[in-house]
């Protein structure tokens, strides 16, 4: 495992995202950013891994990540996301959400915008817990039940949904450009449609058995009823949003709560997920039979990508391998990414062939050449 | 008590002002000072001040010493008993330099920091760590030489040659200003420098320095090539190879011999730096007390006597040359430094003592603790208790691991240092842990994963009732409600469906459906949770139309009794509008049971129903 390295950087590491890259250009992502938690000066970071040049380099150790700036961050960063190129929406424990813009040419970070204390119970403030945006739309979720929408360069918010859930949301997703997904402490996921005046959930959908607590959710880059959850007990859960209320997979992944979870953007047979137990594994899933994908059964028009160009080699056959409802009969690998033990792994992300995540041991592990 | 060691160091509170009286109050890593009155008349002061005793685990660049180092102690702890001792100890050794190589690359940053900083803000305290630093790891380099890679005689002094190497560095910075300077020989640090190598035993590089000196000097050549020559059939033993010790012995000594002779045959009278090079070769004590600066440190001095007049000197030995290396070094009136006693209990194979003094001298438990887990480790310790229980291993770690749990983040990594102190860890950590702040759920999350992980079952729980409390507080049953799931609070999940219930007398209608219509097999923590679940139920039924099954699960929930008696003329009110549903009243079952209910009502009850009535 050459390629992977850990960079000790004096703070535990809450959550780190890759900047965006282009869809045009060819380029690996360079500049991730950080969050830090549970110190007394908590602070936003900006790293690059200086792979501005060709794909022509030497293998192995090319070097540390770089800081390049950062900023201080009042209360735990609890959820952090790239808003474009420059800007950053992070959230914080004391239930504010902070918009800070990253100037390339002088390497600083300044504060775009700020709603402080948003997220709160009527005498305290409470954890703002997960965000998710799409410009200039940004939605967030808190301890408190809360779900609130912004606009980017308005003041104030757009809309709140109080009491949209009885106990904590802990994170949020899009599903489609005017629906979100949350996941909750209660074990269910709930399907939000923003267009609807209501302050109830079009759609619930929850575990059978034990109502244990889900932490993360991430949809299907192409295929959007297909959603994977994880949660406190390291189940790895896949759910098809349009059929059935239960999880139509579920698959030992982890022996304890499972952080995140992440399709690849641009390979969707890989899934990433990292865990309190400190370890971060890699699935693939594989397709049975040898025929293109094209040739598999007639597409369905009201599918709608959202990226903006078809991915070239993906899978787009309506039975998605993760589906197959049963990890022994479909080809599902895993493998642990990490060298050895850590601490908790808190979060990861991954963006074509680089992957890079942090942990509770104040590491940084960045791995530029992820099998995908 | 004993006799302390040494004074005690004095910390003046700069606000406090003179005069006054302090109170104090220990806490687990500082004391906590306070300006109090004491039968003298006059105000108060609102100041608190807190006390620390380290200030490292404070540093940004000392965490990452602390991070990577745990991350080696958790691997060592896993090394397999049953391995042959010499893998193992080569595994040691290893482990020994990665400890190492993390502490130089915590100097060198520091050292970087402290250069990039306005001279005049060069804060003594960087310069301090840098210090500290580099003794610490001179201490650790001469403690893995002597302890851990027990080096018999042979290659106890190449060893202890490339230890003397690696901590003077300062050679290699004067050889680069020669080479690059016009004409290295005619340089005023030249011989310096070529002293140098030959006092460190790096004869390839000083005979690479002579040769430049040669080439000025045509005439001396002789000279020069007779120097050469000497220096490159210095022997030195080879560990890997075919030849004994006594062999190799025997060869030095006819080289030693060599080089007499040409010392008493005046053959580099001539020329006077020649000369002291020789006498250096011949280990003449003198000539080596004469070049003190170049060799700055007994300990070098030390290596290099040894290598001059005995390099086959056996670890035992070696303790009687380093007393007198010391003496002769330091002047009558210097006092030795802590560090120097440190070196010299650790030539004197007194581990205890190089540990102790450490401690003392140390305001961090880091550095002992680890040495002394690696040291216990190569079973080096002889395993003598305490008298406040536990072995010395133990003892060290817990000090550090409490020391670490008093910051608020590098606590994470105390409880592994518990983990691995069978008498006393479980029992620190326990006390321990539950006084970590909890911010947030994420936070409280993994400090249940580590309770849970080690069956802490008390430690569970409190932390779940605090935070459910705290959701009740905020009005956040659904939150509080998966907390005393996970806890498997029976009391608490009633205490929460008695709100809920409160609620629904108050207002008429559930609040949170989506929390009670979703529970599944959760209800069953508590009956009062139960009948909630079950009660709601009823009301569906009863609003979709469904009046058979309706009736049929108020009964049910009637003859378990699990409702609470404040609920019981609710739930018979509830009866009699569905008595007057023609497919209820149908039902014999009903009726018949009807009267069963009224029979199992308790007297009192049905005395008041029929007032009411």
């Amino acid at each position: 495992m050459e390629s992977v390295n850990a960079k000790y950087v004096s703070q535990k590491i809450s959550k780190t995202r890759w900047r965006p890259v282009s869809h045009s250009s060819l380029q690996q992502p360079d500049i991730f950013a950080t969050g830090s938690w549970d110190n007394e000066d908590n602070k936003i970071s900006f790293w690059s891994i200086g792979n501005h040049g060709s794909s022509g380099m030497d293998e192995g150790f090319e070097g540390d990540p770089q800081l390049l700036c950062e900023h201080k961050h009042d209360g735990d960063v609890l959820d952090l996301q790239f808003l474009d190129q420059d800007r950053i929406v992070t959230t914080s424990s004391t239930g504010a959400v902070t918009i800070f813009r990253h100037h390339q040419n002088s390497q600083t970070i300044s504060v775009s915008q700020r709603w402080p204390r948003v997220h709160r119970y009527p005498c305290d403030n409470a954890p703002c817990t997960g965000v998710v945006c799409s410009s200039p739309e940004i939605v967030t979720v808190g301890e408190d039940g809360k779900i609130i929408v912004f606009r980017a360069d308005q003041e104030g918010v757009i809309r709140v949904i109080e009491n949209a859930d009885s106990s904590t949301i802990h994170a949020v997703t899009y599903l489609r450009t005017t629906e979100i997904l949350t996941v909750n402490s209660i074990g269910q996921l709930k399907l939000w449609d923003l267009r609807q005046q209501s302050n109830s959930p079009s759609q619930i959908l929850s575990l059978s058995g034990d109502r244990l607590p889900l932490h993360c959710v991430d949809r299907h880059p192409n295929q959007q009823h297909i959603v994977a959850t994880g949660g406190q007990d390291g189940m790895l859960c896949v759910w098809d949003v349009r059929q059935g209320s239960t999880p139509f997979s579920l698959m030992e992944a982890h022996s304890a709560e499972m952080w995140e979870v992440h399709f690849h953007p641009t390979n969707p047979d890989h899934l990433f997920t990292c865990s309190e137990d400190g370890s971060l594994l890699h699935w693939e899933t594989s397709t049975h039979s040898d025929m293109p994908s094209f040739l598999q059964g007639g597409r369905n028009n009201s599918m709608i990508s959202r990226s903006a160009m078809a991915p070239a080699g993906g899978n787009q056959s309506l039975i998605s391998t993760w589906l197959s409802g049963d990890s022994s009969k479909g080809r599902l690998e895993t493998t642990h990414m990490l060298p050895s033990q850590t601490l908790s792994v808190n979060s990861l992300d991954v963006l074509g062939q680089c992957l890079v995540c942090g942990t509770d041991g104040e590491a940084i592990f960045v791995n530029r050449q992820v099998p995908v | 008590m004993e006799e302390l060691d040494v004074e005690p160091a004095i910390t003046n509170i700069p606000a406090a002002s003179d005069g006054k009286h302090l109170g104090f109050a220990w806490g687990p890593g500082d004391i906590l000072a306070y300006e109090t009155l004491y039968m003298a008349p006059g105000s108060g002061c609102s100041f608190i001040h807190e006390v620390r005793k380290d200030e490292d685990i404070y540093s940004p660049i000392l965490r990452k010493l602390f991070n990577e180092s745990h991350h080696i102690f958790v691997g060592l702890q896993t090394i397999r008993e049953d391995l042959p001792s010499k893998n193992k100890k080569t595994q040691f050794v290893s482990i020994s330099k990665n400890y190492r190589s993390v502490i130089r690359a915590c100097m060198e940053e520091l050292q970087q920091v402290a250069e990039t900083l306005h001279p005049y803000m060069k804060t003594s305290v960087l310069v301090l760590q840098v210090s500290i630093l580099l003794a610490i790891e001179l201490i650790w380099n001469l403690c893995e030489v002597l302890f851990i890679d027990a080096a018999p005689a042979g290659p106890l002094l190449l060893h202890l040659l490339d230890w003397v190497r690696l901590h003077k560095g300062d050679v290699d910075e004067k050889a680069r200003e020669v080479l690059q300077s016009e004409s290295p020989a005619e340089h005023h640090d030249y011989w310096d420098v070529v002293v140098s190598y030959v006092l460190q035993g790096r004869f390839e590089e000083a005979r690479q320095m002579l040769v430049k000196q040669a080439t000025l000097q045509p005439a001396a050549r002789n000279m020069y090539k007779l120097m050469d020559t000497l220096l490159s059939k210095m022997p030195f033993y080879n560990p890997g190879g075919t030849q004994t010790l006594t062999e190799f012995d025997v060869k030095w000594r006819h080289w030693h011999e060599e080089v007499d002779r040409c010392l008493q045959d005046n053959s580099f009278a001539s020329n006077q730096h020649l000369e002291i090079i020789c006498k250096i070769l011949v280990g003449d004590e003198d000539t080596l007390l004469e070049h003190k600066e170049l060799l700055s440190t007994w300990y070098h001095f030390l290596v290099t006597r040894l290598l001059f007049c005995h390099p086959t000197v056996k670890p035992t030995e070696l303790h009687y040359y380093a007393q007198s290396c010391m003496t002769m070094f330091l002047d009558l009136r210097s006092v030795p430094e802590p560090l120097d006693s440190i070196l010299l209990a650790a030539f004197e194979f007194d581990i205890h003592q190089v540990i102790k003094d450490c401690s003392i001298a140390l305001n961090n438990w880091w550095f002992v603790a680890h040495l002394t887990d690696l040291l216990d480790h190569c079973k080096l310790l002889q395993s003598h208790n305490l008298h406040f229980g536990s072995n010395l291993r133990e003892f060290l770690l817990l000090e550090y691991a409490s020391g670490l749990f008093t910051h608020h983040s590098l606590w994470q990594l105390a409880v592994d240092y518990f983990d691995n102190c069978p008498e006393f860890g479980h029992v620190y950590l326990e006390l321990q842990i539950e006084r970590v702040p909890l911010d947030t759920e994420r936070k409280a999350l993994k400090v249940l994963r580590i309770c849970e992980q080690r069956q802490m079952s008390e430690q569970v729980r409190s932390i779940c009732k605090i935070m459910a409390m705290r959701a009740l507080r905020n009005n956040r049953l659904g939150s509080a409600l998966s907390w005393s799931i996970r806890a498997k609070d029976a009391a608490f999940a009633t205490l929460i469906s008695e709100r809920f219930l409160q609620d629904y007398c108050a207002r008429g209608t559930f609040s949170d459906l989506d929390l009670i219509d979703n529970l599944g097999p959760a209800m069953l923590l508590s009956d009062r949770l139960t009948f909630l679940v079950k009660y709601r139920e009823f009301h569906k039924l009863y609003e979709e139309n469904r009046f058979s099954e309706a009736a049929k699960l108020l009964l049910s929930l009637i003859t378990a009794k699990i409702a609470p008696r404040s609920f019981w003329m609710t739930l018979l009110t509830d009866a009699l509008p569905l008595l007057e549903q023609k497919e209820v009243s149908h039902n014999l079952f009903v009726f018949s049971s009807d009267k069963l209910i009224v029979k199992r009502l308790p007297f009192s009850l049905f005395t008041s129903l029929c007032s009411q009535n």
